[in-house]
């Protein structure tokens, strides 16, 4: 798929005409990759080589425990038992989990898409004080655990809560709470995603058809809408990925009578141990996924285009007239929506038994591991720590992963290369809970006995990080001109050399977002971490869920004060490591397009 | 110049994933102290790996005794719910990952002796503990360690205020003095839900719990997925519903909660907020067995004797808010103080509940949801 | 003498079509060839050749002597200008120059006078810590030729070096390049689709139509005796018409035209060159009317038509701006000899 696939403009050829690409089929500037016989086949090897590495992650630390997994459901007393499938499709208990986890996730993309894409505009194209801090915190749902933010998530919806008090409705047992609660998860997808290219479309387009006589509202739709499309496209497949496969959200605020896929693939698995029906509904799932995939590839290719970028810095400007209250708006939104849940959790953790204060904080300081605490809490500090280093090595490992993948796929994509393309999205369609188990039973003989190293921690987290790696770098690999390569080759530069000197440079900011979401993606990562059972380190996450998991009202204002904790790590972290990425040395900004996703 | 800012930027991501691999190094040797060094495994290891659940505590400094008396350093991996802890174990059997496992209850220990989980062991100590925990007393393949009654939690507050006595038995809570002011778990996702469930299944019997159920659907009872949603959002009794205005002041939730109410707290109240209906429990049972193919037998068979010792009988409670099983462990102040004494709790053979759980389970989600 | 280049037989196929078929072609050491083309006629394609961007499905390239199949293009030691600059946008103009001496392992203390001298030498004293994207169209130009000197190519390759800037620059930059060319003794290859261009530059150029070689010789020989009427014609001539030759004059639909000695007896193309349409008085010569009139600075382009034989192809003349006719008015034309070249068919 190519999706958000920004072109840079001035091609090879002048303006008179194209004859760098001479006699080439008009569809590619004469890349690199488009040889002679001779060449052909060194780019594929070339290509296979960037692969190798990505396929065989994929293979050991993916298809192969997954299709353990499946198989160890599938296969019983000696033989192959696809009548289960038959059995569970005819259950119309499940056909009604799989109506509803599919009608949820459609609507949750909608209504995000809705929310988010005035957010997107206000944070590509509007400058207003505080905008690079808020732009981190509207990250910040995204990597909270669940159990904490749909606890918060009461508060905005449920009995006594914002729309309670002040519109005099309650939304926590409706199916409304479900599709909100999916908004404030993914609001910055939809923001990060859409916005980042919508910072760098020229705006003169829509000047110019302005100036044919379009009105605002028309320019939009006929110009900058279109251009978007593929970043839509791309933040709506996330968006639907994320939603289709909820877990915590329909847990937390759908009540007992609602289910995903998701929830019940967990339920037969971890429960009840029925394998051949979490099997069955494993494969469905990925059915699903697939149908989900095929159909935003096809949007995306329809929607293809080559886009005309420019520095995001000077698209950007103070809102003026109609803006200013749409700025108002989205802050309003932003407030509303993701400000208010959080600052819930933030006041909790100070509300102590003793009025507010610091009761919390200090209950969480005093098991330091030092005293007698016990092996069930270890010290924030320490789980702070836990969470950075897996995280860290989780990103490493994403990145070189994706990044390898995006390297390969950016140089020409053939129906092989989509299939791979769509490989390294699965993950994301796949409960925590099949990995993690899928781990368990394959990854227990030499060479690869990992099942009590801290590695499959990081590394199950990374299986999620490698699609937004993927997703943000590949529409910038695919923008960087074939010839300044080739001018670096001239230049004496090995292809290595090129690589290094040329290409990596010019993608660092799109690393650097990738990074971004990978380190938040592993630093709030749950299911698969608590799946894997491992030496004692637990992350933020983990502590947290165990200290919710407890009466008590030191813990749970231990829970609330670490989540808070984790909230400030992760908003650190993303503006540390956009900025040491974004920031050049003349202090501006490169004028590399980078599409987020 | 050129390339100032990516080599900075390549540095920064150099220095996190050197300061990781150091971390981890050291993180994997003094993570845990408990865990010790405990790399080596096989024929001569010193270590013990004990598999569990994410609820599993103890004292650092009673593991330390352990190690003192034993020489046994103690390797604990820690996986998911009792549930997901106890399928993890079955799945993994042919290589198990450890020598022993804690966690398995009664609702779920016929599952794990069918499955050939454990090698029989009688611990030492064992004529210490009361007959009626011992649910596999002729072959001793599990061990009992802890029990915990599952019991409706009340809001002392509410009750006082209002002027109502509170509830204290299952035919109390289909009364109309109690009308929409119960919060319970789904019984195919909780483990307290599905306790509360089997409690009235012994109460009522197999003919009769279906239609208790529908008294008490009829009776306003709130069902919501877990236990952290009931007892932290939807119960007004805890510190953590008030703040989440909770509005539900009985909750099914655990004989030990109103002392984990209390704990850390200063100065110490009078009396926990939170109040317990003594007839409306079921016990559950927590057992640890020798995993069958573990790889140090002889460690893991200490490890069960140690669990049975008074040093970790004692120390539960506080650790895991469970109750000792051994005869003459002294429970800590606080729980004598705040907790509640279950006589008669309801009980079920685990052969019955692994026969007829699913069938229990459907009927009930028919009948409630 | 070898050449620097050799170019064999060299052919590239996309797909059906040939983007250069069989072009031979030399350039000796310290010569500047200009190779001139439409869009499409596979100029671009020859340099990749040379340089090894893009593979030959036929044919060889010999740099002094050896053949190139193998090599990869940075171990050619040829330097390509592209038609944009390609400068790399992450790296300071300094940075860019300095980049082939570096990827070539020239030590640091030497590299760095060797940037200064280069921006020196194409008259951007002091801008090594000047960003690209401050760069003026002219400047980057200026960059991307110091970058493309700095690592001492033993063939400086060029595409479209000016194409993208403004007439007035181009027309001060391409009288520079030449004269330091001169001075440094580099040999180049040229591409470009400005005829002006090309005679400014050139030692030799080359014409180029559909991957062949249309016509090679001097700009001045080019000039005066373009090979066909396609090279005609992409050098500005539009005044063609068929005519037959017979003892000494070519028979046209403007009257009888003298030819050079010895043209072959025949049906022919013939040329007129505007400077060999002379303007006369209405009553003498071939009839015409003046149907356009465009204003060239110092002089007046006309277009002009026959009178009485509206077919007959239109003529192109020059005049003085003082003697230029008005649009509408008479004129008689004669035509200079030396000034009608009969094509090959």
């Amino acid at each position: 798929m190519d999706v958000d696939r920004p072109v840079v403009p001035a091609g090879p050829e002048g303006p008179e005409g194209p004859e760098g690409r001479d006699g080439s089929d008009g569809s590619a500037p004469a890349p690199a990759s488009v040889r002679g016989r001779g060449g052909r086949g060194r780019a594929t090897g070339v290509r296979l080589a960037l692969m190798a590495l990505p396929l065989a992650f994929f293979a050991v630390f993916f298809a192969y425990p997954v299709g353990a997994i499946v198989a160890r459901g599938l296969h019983q007393g000696g033989r192959w038992r696809f009548g289960a499938v038959g059995d569970v499709l005819g259950d119309p208990s499940i056909r009604h989990v799989l109506w509803f986890t599919c009608w949820q996730a459609a609507a949750s993309t909608a209504l995000t898409l809705a929310v988010g894409l005035p957010g997107a505009y206000v944070f590509a194209r509007l400058e207003f004080p505080g905008k690079r801090l808020l732009r981190a915190v509207v990250t910040v749902p995204f990597v909270l655990p669940t159990v904490v933010a749909g606890s918060a998530f009461l508060a905005l919806l449920g009995r006594g809560g914002f729309t309670d008090s002040l519109l005099g409705f309650r939304l926590d047992t409706s199916v409304w709470a479900i599709l909100v609660a999916h908004v404030f998860f993914n609001y910055a997808v939809v923001v990060r995603t859409v916005g980042g290219l919508w910072a760098q479309l020229d705006p003169r387009q829509e000047e110019a058809a302005r100036m044919l006589g379009a009105g605002r509202l028309a320019a939009w739709r006929r110009v900058t809408l279109p251009a978007l499309a593929p970043s839509v496209a791309a933040a709506a497949l996330m968006v639907f990925l994320f939603t289709f496969t909820s877990f915590g959200v329909i847990q937390i605020l759908g009540g007992p009578t609602r289910s995903t896929l998701e929830v019940e693939i967990y339920r037969q698995t971890a429960e009840l141990l029925d394998l051949p029906t979490a099997a069955v509904l494993t494969l469905l799932q990925f059915v699903a996924v697939a149908v989900i995939l095929g159909v935003h590839a096809w949007t995306v290719r329809r929607r293809e285009s080559a886009l005309r970028l420019v520095d995001a810095a000077r698209t950007a400007h103070r809102p003026r007239g109609g803006e200013r209250a749409l700025l108002a708006g989205v802050l309003a939104v932003v407030a509303l929506l993701i400000l208010l849940p959080l600052g819930v959790l933030v006041a909790r953790s100070f509300d102590g038994p003793n009025g507010y204060g610091l009761a919390f904080y200090r209950a969480l300081a005093s098991t330091d591991g030092s005293g007698d605490g016990g092996t069930f809490l270890v010290s924030p500090l320490e789980t702070v720590w836990n969470s950075l280093r897996y995280a860290a090595v989780a990103t490493v490992i994403a990145l070189a992963v994706g990044a390898l993948a995006a390297a390969a796929l950016a140089r020409r994509a053939g129906r092989v290369m989509r299939g791979f393309d769509a490989l390294l999205m699965l993950p994301l369609g796949t409960s925590a809970v099949t990995v993690g188990f899928g781990f368990l039973i394959t990854l227990d003989k030499p060479p690869l006995d990992l099942r009590d190293s801290w590695l499959l921690v990081p590394l199950a987290q990374a299986l999620v990080g490698v699609p937004f790696v993927v997703r943000v770098m590949l529409p910038v690999l695919r923008a960087v001109d074939a010839r300044l390569r080739e001018a670096a080759a001239v230049l004496g530069a090995s292809p290595l050399r090129a690589w290094r000197e040329v290409e990596l440079p010019m993608v660092a900011r799109a690393v650097g977002i990738a990074a971004g979401f990978a380190f938040a993606v592993s630093l709030g990562e749950f299911g698969a971490t608590v799946f894997i059972a491992r030496p004692d380190s637990p992350t933020l996450p983990v502590a947290v869920a165990r200290l919710l998991g407890r009466a008590g009202e030191m813990n749970y204002g231990q829970a609330m004060a670490l989540s808070t904790i984790l909230m400030v790590v992760c908003a650190a972290s993303l503006l540390i490591l956009e900025t040491a990425w974004q920031r050049r040395p003349d202090g501006r900004r490169t004028t590399v397009p980078t599409g987020e996703f | 110049m050129n390339s100032t800012i990516h080599r900075r930027a390549l540095g920064a991501l150099a220095v996190a994933t050197a300061c990781a691999a150091a971390l981890s190094a050291c993180g994997s040797s003094s993570g845990t102290k408990a865990a010790g060094g405990g790399t080596a495994s096989g024929g001569g290891s010193r270590t013990v790996t004990v598999v569990s659940h994410d609820s599993f505590a103890a004292s650092k400094s009673v593991l330390a005794e352990f190690t003192k008396e034993t020489g046994y350093t103690v390797k604990v991996l820690r996986g998911g719910d009792a549930g997901a802890a106890v399928n993890q174990a079955i799945l993994t059997k042919d290589h198990p990952r450890g020598d022993v496992f804690f966690g398995v209850d009664n609702t779920l220990l016929s599952r794990a002796l069918d499955n050939g989980l454990f090698d029989p062991y009688t611990a030492k100590g064992l004529d210490q503990v009361p007959s009626d925990v011992q649910l596999d007393a002729t072959q001793h393949r599990a061990t009992p360690i802890d029990s915990g009654d599952v019991c409706v939690n009340y809001d002392r507050a509410y009750f006082a205020a209002h002027g109502i006595a509170p509830p204290q038995t299952f035919a109390d809570l289909v009364k109309p003095q109690y009308k929409n002011l119960l919060v319970t778990e789904n019984v195919a996702t909780s483990s307290p839900g599905l306790a509360f469930m089997l409690g009235s299944v012994a109460t009522y019997g197999d003919s009769g719990w279906q239609s208790y159920w529908k008294q008490l659907k009829a009776n306003g009872v709130e069902v919501v997925d877990g236990w952290e949603q009931a007892y932290n959002d939807r119960f007004s009794g805890s510190a953590a519903g008030k703040k989440a205005k909770g509005d539900r002041p009985l909750v099914v939730s655990y004989a030990s909660s109103p002392p984990a109410e209390v704990v850390g707290v200063t100065p110490p109240p009078a009396q926990s907020p939170v109040g317990v209906a003594t007839g409306t429990c079921f016990r559950q049972i927590e057992f640890a067995g020798l995993l069958h193919g573990a790889k140090n037998p002889a460690g893991g068979k200490a490890f069960i004797d140690f669990m049975l010792s008074k040093a970790f009988q004692q120390d539960m409670p506080l650790q895991m808010y469970v109750d000792p099983v051994v005869k003459g462990a002294v429970e800590p102040a606080v729980f004598v103080k705040y907790g509640a004494k279950v006589d008669h709790p309801t009980t079920l053979p685990p052969a019955e509940i692994a026969a007829k759980r699913d069938d229990w389970v459907k009927a009930w989600t028919s009948t409630v949801l | 003498m070898t050449a620097l280049l050799r170019i064999e037989a060299a052919t590239v196929r996309f797909g059906d079509r040939a983007a250069l078929d069989g072009v031979d072609l030399d350039v000796t050491a310290h010569e500047t060839v200009c190779v001139l083309g439409p869009s499409g006629s596979g100029k671009s394609t020859l340099l990749r050749a040379v340089a090894g961007l893009q593979p030959l499905d036929a044919g060889r390239v010999l740099l002094d002597g050896a053949d190139q199949a193998g090599t990869p293009p940075h171990r050619r030691g040829v330097g390509l200008m592209f038609q944009d600059h390609q400068l790399f946008p992450q790296r300071d103009v300094g940075g860019n120059v300095a980049f082939g001496p570096r990827m070539h392992k020239m030590p640091r203390e030497r590299r760095d006078p060797r940037v200064a001298e280069l921006l020196d030498l194409v008259g951007l004293p002091g801008a090594a810590h000047r960003a690209v994207s401050t760069l003026s169209g002219g400047e980057q130009q200026r960059v991307a030729l110091a970058r493309a000197l700095a690592p001492e190519p033993r063939l400086l390759m060029l595409d479209e070096p000016l194409g993208q800037l403004d007439r007035s620059l181009r027309e001060r930059l391409v009288v520079e390049l030449r004269q330091l060319f001169g001075r440094l003794g580099t040999t180049v290859l040229a591409v470009t689709h400005d005829q002006g261009e090309a005679f400014a530059l050139a030692d030799r150029v080359v014409v180029m139509r559909g991957g062949t070689i249309a016509q090679s010789g001097t700009p001045l020989a080019v000039w005066q005796h373009p090979a066909s009427e396609f090279v005609a014609r992409f050098l500005g001539f539009d005044t063609i018409a068929d005519g037959v030759v017979s003892g000494g004059v070519a028979v046209t639909a403007w009257g009888k035209l003298p030819v050079p000695d010895g043209t072959p007896e025949g049906p022919a193309r013939v040329l007129v060159r505007p400077p060999g349409v002379l303007l006369g008085p209405a009553d003498e010569g071939l009839p015409c009317e003046v149907r356009a009139r465009t204003f060239r600075g110092g002089r007046v382009a006309l277009v002009l038509g026959v009178t009485g034989a509206e077919r007959a192809p239109a003529l192109e003349a020059e005049s003085t701006l003082r003697d230029a006719p008005a649009e509408g008015d008479r004129v008689g034309v004669t035509f200079d000899p030396g000034e009608v070249v009969v094509l090959d068919r």
